[in-house]
């Protein structure tokens, strides 16, 4: 069996808010305040095959943002490791942890905040490979060139700032910098989500030219099943910080296997579907400052019985390739 | 028929040059009937929802054209009439609740303001309507909520603060614009779900202007495509979808994922949508479209190639576009 390009075990990011000097005061006077954790990730094991496109959907607040983060070096995990080629980041020496830092490369949700406004397109690109060693300076024109085209942008325009483009054209300028440091694993953070439609369809499509191209692995994350769908081999689906199904691509579709996973495919809206009566899911997602116990769908499952409530499922094989993460398997 | 817009011109006078938003549009919408107006950004649909309801600042102008609200004309109407119609026979729904929201007021004070603006009644009566109201969107416990303040409701709870304050009045017409981008999906099929049966029980007009052609196509009983500032085509939902006429339509309905097509390569339209500032000449999808011919220099009239399907086309696909 192939290792995995990269995996997480028992990826754990919490955010806390310790009391300030006031709080601990009324706290001693015995107000009612404490510290406040959120569990962002609450121990996430997950495991990406190189040339594999991964779909990470979730609904806001689930976590499918921070776990991105901790997979590209942005944010440090609490608990738990990011293993990278079969080797933990956090104990890689300096200079195999630089190489692993560029070998895993973010694009954004948004094209306007996550350029430097006051650097030139060619500057933008070619920052990174010149510094890393890539390309020699007498190479980095060419180099450039040679990107900007890759990802569909005119090299003539590479003088200009990132405001003087559209949504779609900076998203690609997102995406040639990513690639300019070669990369063979992205992670891309609601990389279309705000683009218009005919625009996300071109930038999907860049996304299956380029691994077809450069042998690239996605972790795919996004909100919008039907683009999951169109691109993904296999779908992670998180709920308030944990895995409750993984599957491929057909059977998450097909069969679903968790009523939250059955729950979000019935609700998202799609094309082939006019003007039907809509059954909804009740309720909210709770507030991951303050989980439910056990599954944390339980209150809004249509199948909870006790259990649901007392005990946190397990997230196991199902069936081959296939993972959930629910009481009703048994 | 609860709305007709005919010939709409809303224009821009900037110092740059003249932005046609609105240039040319027409549709009707009946009683009780939802009306899904499709485009890209910078389409014009947002600017049509605005002239509708008389919301349109300098530098914009309406230029010309007519809207009528059950026969009655709203263009050059006084600011005094605008607001009698406003909140009471014409409501809107806003993407981000916050912006119908006082973030300062009780959710009760903002809702019995706006009975109380348009009709005599005790403040007792108002607040049992408004918990009627709340009640209606699938607010649990609205006696409390009545009490809330903005702030302290979810996103989701609060768009449904939004859409019940837009149905206290019952107005003749609502007008949505993007009302369920910024929630998630669950959400945003609860939203959608209540909108729908509200509008079915009060026989309220709804035109839900979105670039989402997958929930027009859950909500809509009919739709409009606009671009550039004129609807390009429009018909029943399902006509629409299953057989588009314009190229755009195709190209656009070919560019959305969906579950027959994946893994294929998506269609995409070359290019990008048009400056307003600066439109082409004839046909403004004209140096996109796969079937443009000399004839597209001039400018494409509306036709009816189809009972209930109208298109602004020369060479409109014939057989309707295939998904």
């Amino acid at each position: 069996m192939t290792t995995p390009i990269l995996e997480t075990r028992n990826a754990t990011k919490r955010f806390s808010r310790t009391l300030d000097f006031a709080a601990k005061l009324a706290q001693r006077l015995g107000a009612n305040v404490s510290d406040e954790t959120v569990h962002a990730v609450d121990g996430v094991d997950l495991q990406i095959m190189p040339g594999e496109v991964v779909g990470l959907v979730g609904e806001s607040g689930c976590g499918k943002s921070t776990l991105g983060r901790m997979v590209a070096g942005i944010l440090p995990p609490t608990e738990g490791s990011i293993v990278f080629n079969g080797v933990d980041i956090a104990a890689m020496d300096a200079k195999a942890a630089r190489k692993a830092a560029l070998e895993i490369q973010m694009i954004f949700q948004d094209p306007f905040a996550s350029l430097n406004p006051r650097m030139r397109v060619d500057q933008i690109i070619g920052e990174a490979p010149l510094f890393h060693g890539i390309v020699s300076r007498a190479e980095l024109s060419d180099y450039v060139d040679d990107i900007m085209r890759r990802t569909g942008l005119d090299p003539s325009l590479k003088r200009r700032y990132p405001h003087q483009f559209s949504g779609g054209q900076r998203q690609r300028i997102g995406i040639a910098r990513a690639l300019a440091v070669k990369p063979r694993f992205l992670v891309c953070d609601e990389a279309i989500a705000a683009l218009d439609v005919s625009i996300q369809a071109q930038i999907i499509n860049l996304f299956v030219d380029l691994r077809e191209e450069l042998d690239l692995t996605y972790l795919f994350i996004s909100h919008d099943l039907s683009v999951v769908e169109h691109i993904s081999d296999r779908v992670v689906i998180m709920y308030l910080g944990r895995v409750v199904e993984s599957a491929p691509i057909a059977d998450i579709f097909d069969a679903p296997n968790h009523p939250y996973t059955v729950a979000l495919l019935n609700e998202a809206p799609r094309l082939d579907q006019r003007n039907r009566n809509f059954q909804p899911v009740k309720g909210e997602i709770p507030s991951p400052l303050d989980p439910p116990p056990g599954c944390h769908f339980h209150p809004r499952c249509p199948h909870a019985h006790a259990r649901c409530s007392a005990e946190r499922p397990v997230l196991r094989e199902v069936a081959p390739g296939r993972l959930s993460a629910c009481h009703l398997n048994d | 028929m609860t709305l007709t817009v005919s010939n709409l011109h809303t224009h821009f006078f900037t110092r740059a040059g003249v932005v046609k938003a609105v240039d040319g549009v027409d549709f009707q919408i009946a009683p009780g009937e939802i009306l899904g107006l499709v485009g890209e950004s910078g389409s014009g649909k947002s600017i049509t929802g605005f002239s509708i309801m008389g919301l349109i600042d300098d530098p914009g102008r309406i230029v010309s054209g007519s809207i009528r609200l059950k026969g009655e004309e709203l263009v050059g109407a006084s600011e005094d009439a605008m607001r009698t119609v406003r909140g009471n026979r014409i409501a809107m729904i806003f993407q981000d609740p916050m912006m119908t929201l006082n973030p300062v007021l009780r959710v009760d004070t903002q809702m019995v303001e706006a009975i109380r603006a348009h009709e005599k009644i005790s403040k007792r009566d108002a607040l049992a309507r408004c918990r009627d109201a709340l009640g209606m969107v699938g607010i649990p416990a609205p006696e409390e909520r009545l009490r809330a303040y903005p702030h302290q409701l979810s996103g989701g709870m609060r768009q449904r603060v939004a859409i019940a304050i837009a149905f206290l009045n019952e107005p003749d017409l609502i007008i949505a614009d993007e009302p369920t981008t910024a929630l998630d999906v669950t959400i945003q099929s609860q939203i959608i779900h209540e909108a729908q049966s509200l509008c079915k029980r009060t026989g309220t007009a709804l035109v839900w202007i979105t670039h989402d052609l997958a929930v027009v196509a859950g909500i809509a009983d009919r739709i409009a495509v606009m671009y550039a500032g004129r609807i390009v085509e429009t018909g029943d939902i399902d006509a629409v979808i299953d057989t588009a006429l314009h190229p755009y339509t195709v190209g656009l309905l070919g560019s959305v994922p969906t579950s027959n097509r994946r893994g294929e390569r998506l269609t995409q339209i070359p290019g990008m949508p048009p400056n307003v500032m600066n439109l082409p000449k004839g046909c403004a999808f004209g140096e996109r479209c796969p079937r443009r011919s000399s004839e597209c220099d001039a400018e494409p009239l509306i036709t009816e190639p189809r009972p209930a399907q109208a298109v602004r086309c020369f060479h409109p696909h014939g057989q309707g576009g295939k998904l």
